[in-house]
C-alpha cells in the first residue's frame, strides 16, 4: 500500500519497454517498491530491461500484452491481478507514432496508431479501472502528451489519438472521484527515447529522467495532470490560442 | 459481492485516519447491535473486514481498501455502572468523553486516558492506549472484553483469563483490530475526589534538565509530561515546560472551584476551517507559535488548579485541528526507547530540527512498566512524539534513520500513530510478533480480519 510519504509498493507497466516508464520505475523502486510487472509486446526484451530495475532490488516480471488486441484486455488485467495482488500504480505508458506520412494514405495503418494510443489505451484503462475501484485505493498513471494538446499537420493521426485518450483519462478520473482510485495525466513535451531517436529534438527536450522526476514527485502530491517540463504549459497555452494561419508556419 | 443482508447501514465511504493521509474506499457497516457482528462476523468478505471507532489513530490501521469495515461507535451504550467496586461496562463504541461526561460527575475517572478523549474503548484495547499516566496501559486496566471472532465465536478475554481467553486478550490488546471486533468491556476505574486537576508548571531549558527532572521527582505526580519545542536548537535543545499534576482533593479546592467540585463541562471554542493551505504551517509560524506557548508558561507554577480538559485535552478545544496542515496531510512519528537510550530522543530532535522540519510542539513522556501484550507499544522508557507535515523533503530517509537507532536501542514505533513505517523493521521492532501471529491465526483462520495497516506492514504472516 502507498505511505503517507508517497511509498509504494507494486507497480504495473503497460508497455513494459518505454523509456519514460523505466525511468519512473526506477525512482520508485529506489523509493522501496518491491513488485514490479513489466507488460508488453516484447518479452525478451522487456524481460532484459528489467535487469537494471532487479539489480536495485525489485522482483520483476515481464508478461504479454499488446494494446491492439482489445478483446484480451480485460482477461489481462483480471488475470494480473489474481497473480500479483493489488497494485499501487499503474503507468500506461505504451503509444506508437505511427509513420505519419504513409499513414495518413492508409486508412488501416492510420487506424492501428488510433488503436495504439487511444482506444487500446481506453478498453485497458477501463479493466483497469475497475480493478482499482474494487480495491478501494490505486493510482493511473497515463502517459498523454503535449501533442494532444493542439494537434499539428506534422503528426496528426498520432496527436489527435493523443488528445482523445487525454480528454478519456481526465474523464475516467473525474468518475473515480471518491472511490479511492486516482487517475493521473502526464503531458510530456519532447523528451529523448527510442520512440523519438529518428527524429529532431523539439524546443524543451528533455531526458526521460527528467520526465520521471516530475512524474514521481506529482505522484507524491496526489496531482491529477502533469506537464513535464512544467514550462511545456505555458508553451502551450501560447501555442494553443494562436491563430491557425499562425500556426500552420510554425517549424514544429 | 453480496452483502445486502448485512442488518444496519451499509455505505460506500472514502475513509482516512486522523492525519488524512493514504485515503481508501471502503463498505461501511454500522451494526444494529453487537449480536449482529456476531452473527454475521463470520461471513464471506471477499477483501476482509476490520473494525473503525473514531479514526484517531494517525495512519491507516482503521481503514480497509475495497473491503469491509464495521462502524463500531454505532454500537455504543453504557451497559452497567458498578460505583461501589469502580467499574463500568460498556459497548466498545463507546467514547471516552461519553465515558467521562458520565463518571467524572460521580467521583470516577479512566484509568488511562489519552491525548484526545475522542477514542472509543474498542479503539483504546486495538491501541493499548497509553497517556500521562506512567503505570501502565489501557489494557492493563481491562477487567473483561468480549471478543468476537471470524470464526463466530463470541467470548470473555481479559488479564484474569486463563488459556486461550488469556492469549486471546494479550494478542486484542495492541493487536490493531486484528484478532476480531471487540463488542463490550468492563473497565477498572480510578476514584476521584474532583474534577479538577493540580498542576505543577516548570520550564525547562534543555532535554538533560527536563529528562533528569521528570526522573528526579516524577514519584509525587500521579501524571507528568514534557511539551518539548522542536524549534530550539543548539545549547537550548530540548528546550521544553513540564507539566505534572494529580486530581485535586476536595480539602485543596478553594471555595470558588469546591462549588463546581464535580463540573466537568468541556467546551469547544474554535473550529479550524477546512480550506487552510498547504504552506501556513511553515517555520516561521511554527516558530511564533512555539515561542509563544513557551513564553506563555509561567517559570514555575505549583499546584495551580486547572481542568480536566485544560491539561488532558488542550487540543480537543480547536475541533477538526489536523486540517491546519492543508491537503498533503502530516504524520506523527512516535517512538519509545529504554532508560539509558536517551540519546535516540536528544538525536531525532537535533535531526528533524536540522531538517527544518516545522513541528509544533513534540510531546516527552515516560513510562515505568510494559504489559503481556505482544504487540503493544509501551515499554519502560521515554517516548517522544512528533507532528510534522508531509511533503518535506528528505523526510523519509530521516524517519528511517532514525528507525534504525531505536531498534538499536531496543525500542519501536507505535502503529497507532503509524503512517510510514517499512514492512522490514517490524521484526525487530515487535520481537513476539510471531507468537500473536500463531494467535491470530487461531482466531482468524481464514483472514477475514484485513486492514490496510496490515497490508502495508504485514503484521499478519499470510498477507500480501
Ligand atoms: C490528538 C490525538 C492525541 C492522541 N494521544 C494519544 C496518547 O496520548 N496516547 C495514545 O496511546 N494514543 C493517542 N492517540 C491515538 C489514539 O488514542 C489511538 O489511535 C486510538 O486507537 C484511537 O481510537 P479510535 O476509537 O479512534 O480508533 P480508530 O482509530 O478508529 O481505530 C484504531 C484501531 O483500533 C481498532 N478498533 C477500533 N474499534 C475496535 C473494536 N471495537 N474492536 C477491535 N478493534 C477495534 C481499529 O481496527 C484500528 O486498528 C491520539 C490521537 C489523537 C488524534
Ligand atoms: N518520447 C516523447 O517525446 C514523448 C512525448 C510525449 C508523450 N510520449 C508518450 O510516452 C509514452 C512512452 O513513450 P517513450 O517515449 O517511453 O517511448 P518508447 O520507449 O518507445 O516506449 C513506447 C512503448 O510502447 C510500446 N508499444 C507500442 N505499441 C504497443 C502495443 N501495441 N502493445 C504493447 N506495447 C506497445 C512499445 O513497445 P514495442 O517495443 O513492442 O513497440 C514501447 O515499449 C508513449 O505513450 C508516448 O506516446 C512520449
Amino acid at each position: 500500500m502507498k505511505n503517507a510519504l508517497g511509498r509504494i509498493e507494486s507497480v504495473l507497466v503497460l508497455g513494459g519497454g518505454s523509456d519514460i516508464a523505466l525511468a519512473t520505475v526506477g525512482g520508485l523502486v529506489a523509493n522501496r517498491a518491491r513488485t514490479v510487472v513489466l507488460a508488453g509486446r516484447n518479452l525478451a526484451a522487456i524481460d532484459a530491461a528489467g535487469n537494471e530495475l532487479r539489480s536495485a532490488g525489485a522482483v520483476v516480471t515481464a508478461v504479454e500484452f499488446d494494446a491492439l488486441n482489445l478483446e484480451s484486455h480485460t482477461n489481462f488485467v483480471n488475470d494480473t491481478w489474481k497473480r500479483f495482488g493489488d497494485f499501487d500504480i499503474v503507468i500506461l505508458a505504451f503509444g506508437s507514432l505511427g509513420e505519419q506520412s504513409l499513414d495518413e494514405r492508409d486508412p488501416l495503418a492510420a487506424a492501428e496508431v488510433i488503436t495504439a494510443n487511444f482506444t487500446g489505451a481506453a478498453t485497458v484503462g477501463i479493466a483497469v479501472a475497475e480493478r482499482l475501484r474494487q480495491q478501494g485505493h490505486g493510482s493511473l498513471v497515463v502517459l498523454s502528451s503535449v501533442a494532444g494538446e493542439r494537434v499539428r499537420r506534422a503528426n496528426f493521426i498520432y496527436g489527435s489519438a493523443k488528445a482523445g485518450m487525454d480528454g478519456f483519462f481526465l474523464g475516467l478520473g473525474e468518475a473515480l472521484r471518491g472511490t479511492g482510485a486516482h487517475v493521473m495525466v502526464v503531458r510530456p513535451g519532447f523528451v529523448h527515447t527510442k520512440m523519438t531517436a529518428n527524429l529532431k529534438a523539439a524546443p524543451l527536450a528533455v531526458t526521460p529522467d527528467k520526465i520521471a522526476a516530475d512524474i514521481l514527485r506529482a505522484i507524491s502530491h496526489g496531482s491529477e495532470l502533469v506537464w513535464s517540463p512544467p514550462a511545456m504549459r505555458v508553451l502551450m497555452s501560447v501555442l494553443r490560442h494562436l491563430p491557425r494561419v499562425v500556426f500552420r508556419r510554425l517549424p514544429i | 459481492m453480496d452483502n445486502s443482508g448485512l442488518p444496519g447501514s451499509v455505505t460506500q465511504e472514502l475513509l482516512s485516519g486522523w492525519a488524512r493521509t493514504s485515503p481508501s474506499s471502503a463498505t461501511v457497516w454500522a451494526p444494529d447491535s453487537s449480536d449482529s457482528i456476531r452473527k454475521h462476523l463470520g461471513d464471506d468478505y471477499p477483501r476482509g473486514i476490520v473494525a473503525r471507532g473514531l479514526g484517531r489513530s494517525y495512519g491507516d490501521a482503521a481503514q480497509n481498501a475495497g473491503g469491509h469495515v464495521i462502524d463500531s461507535t454505532a454500537n455504543s451504550e453504557i451497559l452497567n455502572l458498578d460505583v461501589d467496586r469502580g467499574v463500568v461496562t460498556c459497548e466498545a463504541g463507546v467514547s471516552l468523553a461519553t465515558l467521562m461526561q458520565v463518571l467524572v460527575p460521580m467521583g470516577w475517572f479512566p484509568t488511562v486516558i489519552p491525548g484526545t478523549r475522542f477514542v472509543t474503548v474498542g479503539g483504546a484495547i486495538a491501541s493499548d492506549i497509553h497517556g500521562k499516566f506512567r503505570h501502565g496501559s489501557f489494557c492493563d486496566y481491562v477487567e473483561q472484553a468480549t471478543l468476537t471472532c471470524p470464526t463466530g465465536e463470541s467470548f470473555a478475554i481479559g488479564p484474569n483469563e486463563t488459556g486461550r481467553s488469556l492469549d486471546a486478550y494479550w494478542a486484542t490488546a495492541g493487536g490493531m483490530g486484528l484478532t476480531g471486533v471487540v463488542t463490550e468491556a468492563t473497565l477498572r476505574l480510578h476514584e476521584i475526589e474532583s474534577a479538577w486537576m493540580l498542576v505543577d508548571t516548570e520550564r525547562c531549558n534543555d532535554l538533560d534538565e527536563c529528562m533528569a527532572r521528570m526522573l528526579d521527582s516524577d514519584d509525587v505526580f500521579r501524571y507528568s509530561v514534557a511539551w518539548i519545542d522542536t524549534m530550539a536548537t543548539g545549547a537550548s535543545l530540548g528546550r521544553s515546560i513540564l507539566e505534572r499534576g494529580n486530581h485535586a482533593p476536595r480539602a485543596s479546592l478553594d471555595t470558588k472551584h469546591a462549588k463546581l467540585a464535580n463540573d466537568y463541562s468541556p467546551r469547544f471554542s474554535i473550529e479550524a476551517p477546512s480550506w487552510f493551505p498547504n504552506k501556513l504551517i511553515n517555520k516561521l509560524s511554527v516558530k511564533a507559535f512555539n515561542e509563544l506557548w513557551f513564553r506563555k508558561a509561567p517559570k514555575s507554577s505549583k499546584e495551580h488548579i486547572a481542568s480536566i480538559v485544560s491539561f488532558f485535552h488542550p487540543l480537543d478545544a480547536v475541533l477538526g485541528w489536523n486540517r491546519i496542515y492543508g491537503s498533503r496531510g502530516f504524520l506523527q512519528y512516535q517512538f519509545v526507547v529504554p532508560y539509558g537510550a536517551e540519546s535516540v530522543v536528544r538525536t531525532a530532535l537535533e535531526r528533524l530540527a536540522a531538517l527544518g522540519a516545522p513541528s509544533f510542539l513534540a510531546v516527552l513522556k515516560r513510562f515505568e512498566t510494559s504489559n503481556p501484550g505482544l504487540l503493544s507499544f509501551p515499554m519502560p522508557g521515554w517516548t517522544l512524539a512528533v507532528d510534522v507535515p508531509c511533503g518535506i523533503s528528505g523526510l523519509a530517509e530521516l524517519l528511517d534513520g532514525l528507525d534504525d537507532l531505536v531498534i538499536e536501542a531496543g525500542g519501536r514505533v507505535y502503529l497507532a500513530k503509524d503512517s510510514r513505517l517499512d514492512r522490514s523493521r517490524i521484526e525487530a521492532m515487535y520481537p513476539r510478533i510471531n507468537e500473536w501471529r500463531a494467535i491470530q491465526e487461531s482466531l482468524d483462520p481464514h483472514g477475514t480480519m484485513q486492514s490496510d495497516l496490515d497490508r502495508r506492514l504485514g503484521l499478519k504472516e499470510n498477507s500480501h
